[in-house]
């Protein structure tokens, strides 16, 4: 019997071992390719996110930026940045996330879906590491509590990552076909930062535009988040199954370009 | 087994969509080697994209009832940023073999010594060729395609490859792309011409290098 013996009708634990396989492939495959073996190596994947939220942390709290809560500026950063980094790098990463890798889609198990899921599975790594590391880190230096919720802290964490998951799947799966999405996504991306509640609660806005922000399913997750960490402290705004709802409306969106740029790519 | 029912190939082109190929048919049997001949833009790196499932079809069927290879072509399915060694490692994860006991065959077979640890973009075309060939020879399939594999190194680099291709693995099924006569003559046993999006068929290869030689006539 050889590898790969495959047909029509293949059993669904067969294509599901194929699956795994080839996605770990890929994910070990980026992290050298994008690491390399010089220096400190695979460690960026979480020292570079951690780098970011540290630079955040410092700024905020030599500039005292206001927030509207009593909370302290270190555990606001580590909660609300890593937020950020865990949605946002997500797109960032799946645009334009064929191109390098066509050469690879000469083997018939690798499709455009697993190429999007292993970089997936690389920045949630990468940030959820980061986050764990930094609040540990922290707290040891007595600069924040541990979470009074863990479960809700990880479900909310969960949220958004589907929510970035989603985006990304969809836009990555666009911008095959449509190049403005990567000059789009930029100009977004950094309008979306200060909007997506990393450096505010809701609470602390007039109602008016809390209204208008809480449109945006990312400031939904990062106040369940917040509420999960700091629990009676503060007042958090949001609605999980409204976040649930654009979630997975993006993930289909996501899949269904996903198929359509699936059936047309062209191996190099 | 492998069986192509009426596929077509269209691609989208800024001047209008482009049919490459139209109602092609095609079965492989186990152990069968066939030839496909077709001018340059003919069809024919398409079609053997098809076949392995590395495209599909935009209608028709392409069924697969014994394990096929990706195209085997010097250079192709590599990653440049990544040593040979990793190469290997990483098509062997894809397709579920120990890398550790293929190692000391690639070693071998390419000749690359220490360069198998460094880059594949700092390889020279030949170095490039051998790694190619061999870690194609790391992964067992009961059919291999074969995209003007011959193309690229010596004369004593092609016997090595004949002989891994053709001797050890004589009981396989082949599709086979050249342009070099000869080597569809002596490997084939029987060949098919790609030409204007449709495949013809030919019991012996003779009759294809007529007709292909008609067509091509024709359409100079």
């Amino acid at each position: 019997m050889h590898a790969n013996s495959e047909s029509i009708g293949m059993p669904l634990a067969q294509s599901w071992r194929i699956q795994r396989r080839v996605i770990w492939a890929l994910f070990l495959r980026e992290i050298l390719t994008r690491y390399g073996r010089h220096n400190i190596g695979f460690l960026w994947l979480f020292a570079e996110p951690m780098l970011f939220t540290v630079a955040v942390t410092a700024l905020w709290t030599a500039t005292k930026a206001v927030h509207g809560s009593s909370l302290p500026i270190a555990a606001f950063a580590v909660t609300g940045y890593s937020s950020v980094l865990l949605w946002r790098n997500m797109p960032s990463r799946c645009i334009k996330a064929l191109e390098p890798n066509l050469s690879l889609l000469y083997h018939r198990n690798v499709r455009p879906f697993d190429i999007y899921i292993a970089r997936l599975m690389l920045e949630a790594s990468g940030a959820t590491i980061s986050f764990v590391v930094l609040v540990l880190f922290f707290h040891f230096l007595g600069w924040v509590d541990f979470p009074e919720d863990f479960l809700q802290v990880a479900a909310a964490w969960c949220m958004l990552a589907w929510f970035g998951a989603s985006i990304a799947l969809f836009f990555g799966a666009l911008s095959e076909s449509y190049e403005s999405i990567e000059k789009l996504w930029h100009p977004t991306s950094y309008i979306l930062f200060p909007l997506s509640g990393a450096a505010f609660l809701v609470d602390a806005l007039p109602a008016e535009a809390q209204h208008y922000v809480l449109m945006l399913p990312m400031v939904h997750g990062v106040e369940f988040l917040r509420e999960g960490y700091f629990g009676s402290k503060i007042v958090a705004h949001y609605d999980i199954a409204y976040m649930a709802l654009l979630n997975t409306i993006f993930t289909l969106l996501g899949l269904a370009q996903v198929r359509k740029v699936s059936r047309a790519v062209v191996p190099e | 087994m492998i069986r192509l029912t009426n596929v077509d190939k269209v691609y989208p082109t800024r001047s209008g969509p482009v049919r490459i190929l139209r109602e092609v048919n095609l079965t492989i049997n186990p152990g069968e080697r066939v030839g496909i001949l077709g001018r340059n833009g003919a069809g024919k790196s398409t079609l053997i994209r098809l076949v392995s499932g590395a495209e599909l079809p935009t209608s028709g069927h392409v069924e697969r009832h014994m394990s096929v290879s990706w195209p085997l072509a010097f250079g192709g399915a590599f990653q440049g940023s990544l040593t040979g060694l990793d190469n290997l490692r990483f098509i062997c994860r894809i397709y579920g073999t120990n890398p550790d006991d293929k190692i000391a065959f690639v070693q071998e077979f390419s000749e690359l010594g220490i360069y198998l640890r460094e880059p594949v973009k700092s390889y020279s075309s030949g170095m490039r060729a051998r790694l190619a060939f061999a870690i194609s020879m790391v992964i067992e399939f009961d059919c291999f395609l074969i995209d003007e594999i011959i193309a690229v190194g010596d004369a004593r680099f092609h016997e090595k490859c004949n002989y891994e291709l053709f001797a050890k693995r004589g009981d396989r099924a082949m599709i086979i792309v050249s342009h070099d006569s000869g080597y569809i003559r002596e490997h084939c046993t029987r060949a098919a011409v790609l030409a204007a999006g449709e495949l013809h068929h030919f019991d012996n290869t003779e009759d294809a290098f007529a007709f292909y030689h008609e067509e091509a006539m024709l359409a100079a």
